[in-house]
């Protein structure tokens, strides 16, 4: 089973507490056989240690001390699993309002949202805030496990009460692919193996789901090419390169560039990627290429091809708020966009997003783990583009100037449904 | 990802994608911070860091040292290859000895045959400190182990070198910020998203050198706590212990006392790759004491500074 050239899918739990994600998780792993023996007997003990039972599924990914003490999930764990047709990187999210954050990035990378909902509690305000800030994130793409079934007898209405319920939801949201499927984690129903408990059921199981789902929500909608200057390397002789992460469409040795903000254009004369020099480099590769003019380009300036991106030092952004206090109007941060860092003062808070109904309400502040529209005014011109266009050239953090604390996600731009 | 591209004459696949994130997050430390060092024990995970470490640098010389952390329970094809390998790309390579810790007094001599596993600690924040560096790069990967699977790329640690679980700090997009005030640092891993697998595909992709224990050979052994130990200065045969000469590989690389050998015939990594694609013990539960502590051995380690 050699496992090259099988595509990636990553994929992030969402959802609220008790909800069963780890449980869900831990159940696709052990019916797909991704464990080895010793760390099913480790969870066997650890299970046997704490009177949980035989197994608990949850302690294959809630692996922290104070996790298995409380039965909760505090931080993102990450789980990899391969399967004939697919790479996954899981990424098991908590559920807790106090730990979005950890939630956030979780989902931030992510192609796929596997969704948890309890059969008997529907849609919880948490559920809400998870799907509205992973439809922020990005992510177009859904599978909803409702979970718990055994625990309603398996009921056909039940099950159809909350489908319907987040249909109604993602549509809102604007996700563009929602599969339903009704599961029990604790018991392995649909799962892995179709349930006989469901004949009503006739869709995929879980696994099915994702391993056909359409990977890439990261896929640009943007076709310019983006390469944001991550570092100037030497060459013998004299010359530069310069190095970063490819992301929007392909480069080819002998394209037209834009060198952003200074808005110089040029030639790409070489490409170079990790296996050496190429004609063509595709996003998602690091490479480093070379100019034909002598530009002072460095650390924090752009590469740039057609439709270029917009040079900004104002701009109106989606801001998930993580910091402890409250943001307000006129506060100073340091902001991180692609490669490069800036002062950032907020001009004006727009509103904040009520997650019940989804309408924005006019706010002196944004507190913690709250959504709002924000705009901000930065000391050195960013070269940005709108988040729903381009995921990297979109998004930035804003970090506290004093502790250095990552206290905010940044979308440029306002997301449809706000 | 354009999905417009057919006439990519290379197909990108897992493998380059993988190498080309580490390069990114190599790239992005050093950008970021002052004063970084690559963590190098000689295994194949720190090995595999080294390769991709000179060539997010290349053509230029690698931008920080190399460290290593000596228990002075090495096994010597290890050391040999360590010093090969930093010499190779001609890196600058610190030693930082847990003898001379001990010879401090800064911790209690365990003895000869006893574990330096955790003292190890103090000696890589010492060395840290000494050094000024405020970000340290390791060879860890998310699927080694739960503790791990928890971790940031960037994890924060604080003046004590701890690591605090309930307080990392959000890591989004691919947006990492390495700030960290004086006395603070950070460790940075490029490879947690790399599997087992995934790192020995790759080091038959790039050809690389590695240390000759990870390949099949005769060894004198004996069996202590379900591992097959090797016989030799730091692990001598206990009475009730049969010596036997089997033919055996390492799966992983650490100290002799604590690292164990599997019963292999495996010569080439084409052979390792089809043996651990239908493995069924994971590879620290095949061959590592170090974790059979407790149930929370790594986590233990990793709030106190380990690696």
């Amino acid at each position: 089973m050699k496992t090259a050239h099988k595509d990636l899918l990553r994929l992030a739990t969402v959802g609220s507490v008790d909800d069963g994600k780890s449980t869900l998780i831990g159940r696709l792993l052990v019916d797909t056989r991704q464990l080895f023996d010793d760390q099913l007997d480790a969870v066997a003990a650890a299970s046997e240690k704490r009177g949980v039972g035989d197994l608990d599924l949850s302690f294959v990914t809630d692996g922290l001390r104070a996790e298995r003490e409380q039965g909760i999930t505090i931080d993102v764990a990450y789980r990899y699993a391969t399967t004939p047709s697919r790479k996954f990187i899981i990424a098991d999210c908590p559920g807790h309002e106090q730990y979005t954050r950890n939630m956030a990035t979780g989902a931030s990378t992510a192609d796929l949202a596997l969704v948890v909902l309890d059969v008997a509690h529907g849609l919880k305000e948490q559920s809400r805030r998870h799907l509205c800030i992973a439809a922020l994130l990005g992510v177009r793409t859904i599978v909803v496990a409702v979970n718990k079934m055994d625990e309603v007898d398996w009921s056909e209405s039940a099950y159809l009460g909350v489908v319907n319920e987040i249909e109604i939801l993602a549509k809102e949201l604007g996700f563009e692919s929602v599969t339903s499927i009704p599961v029990s984690a604790l018991l392995g129903d649909n799962v892995v193996e179709h349930s006989e408990n469901t004949p009503w059921y006739t869709g995929p199981t879980v696994l099915h789901a994702l391993e056909t789902s359409e990977a890439g929500s990261w896929t640009t909608t943007h076709e310019g090419a983006r390469l944001p200057i991550q570092w100037v390397l030497r060459q013998p002789g004299g010359g530069r390169t310069y190095a970063g992460m490819l992301n929007g469409s392909s480069l080819h040795v002998g394209d037209r560039i834009r060198l952003l903000p200074a808005n110089i254009e040029t030639t790409i004369t070489a490409i170079n990627s990790g296996s050496g020099p190429t004609d063509t480099a595709t996003a998602g590769l690091s490479i480093d290429i070379a100019l034909k003019a002598d530009t002072d380009a460095g650390r924090g300036d752009m590469l740039a091809t057609l439709p270029l991106p917009t040079i900004t030092k104002d701009f109106e952004a989606t801001i998930c708020w993580f910091g402890d206090a409250p943001l307000h109007v006129g506060q100073r941060l340091r902001l991180k966009h692609t490669t490069k860092v800036t002062p950032v003062r907020v001009n004006a808070i727009g509103g904040v997003v009520d997650i019940a109904t989804l309408s924005v309400n006019e706010t002196a502040f944004l507190s913690t783990n709250e959504i709002g529209i924000a705009t901000l005014h930065t000391a050195d011109s960013l070269v940005v583009d709108d988040y729903r266009d381009n995921r990297v050239t979109g998004s930035f953090v804003l970090i506290d100037e004093v502790t250095n604390a990552t206290v905010a996600a940044g979308m440029v731009g306002r997301a449809a449904f706000l | 990802m354009t999905t417009n591209t057919p006439q990519a004459p290379h197909m990108t696949d897992h493998l380059d994608l993988l190498e080309s994130h580490a390069i990114f997050i190599l790239r992005e430390v050093v950008a970021e911070c002052e004063r970084p060092v690559l963590l190098f024990s000689g295994g194949k995970d720190s090995a595999v860091l080294l390769h991709l470490a000179a060539k997010a640098f290349a053509p230029q010389q690698l931008p920080f040292p190399v460290m290593h952390i000596d228990t002075g329970q090495n096994f010597p094809e290890v050391l040999e290859f360590r010093d090969r390998a930093a010499e190779r790309i001609n890196a600058r390579l610190i030693v930082a000895k847990v003898q001379d810790t001990i010879d401090q007094n800064k911790v209690a001599d365990p003895g000869p045959m006893g574990s330096r596993n955790r003292l190890q600690t103090i000696t890589l924040l010492d060395a840290i400190t000494d050094n000024s560096f405020d970000a340290a790069f390791g060879g860890a990967r998310r699927d080694e182990d739960k503790a791990r699977a928890k971790e940031r790329i960037l994890s924060f640690r604080d003046h004590f070198g701890q690591w605090d679980p309930r307080k990392q700090r959000p890591e989004l997009w691919q947006l990492y910020q390495g700030k960290v005030n004086p006395g603070e640092h950070l460790r940075a891993f490029p490879l947690s998203d790399w599997t087992e697998l995934d790192i020995w595909q790759y080091i038959e992709r790039e050809e690389m050198d590695l240390p000759s224990i990870y390949f099949a050979h005769e060894r004198d052994v004996v069996l202590r706590d379900n591992m097959w130990l090797a016989v030799g200065p730091f692990v001598e045969p206990r009475k009730t212990e049969t010596v036997e000469r089997l033919t055996v590989r390492f799966r992983t690389v650490g100290d002799a006392n604590c690292t164990g050998a599997v019963i292999s015939v495996a010569v080439t990594l084409s052979e390792i790759i089809d043996e651990v694609s239908v493995a069924n013990v994971s590879e620290r539960g095949a061959t590592r004491a170090d974790d059979r502590f407790s149930e929370t051995a790594m986590e233990d380690r990793k709030r106190e500074g380990y690696f």
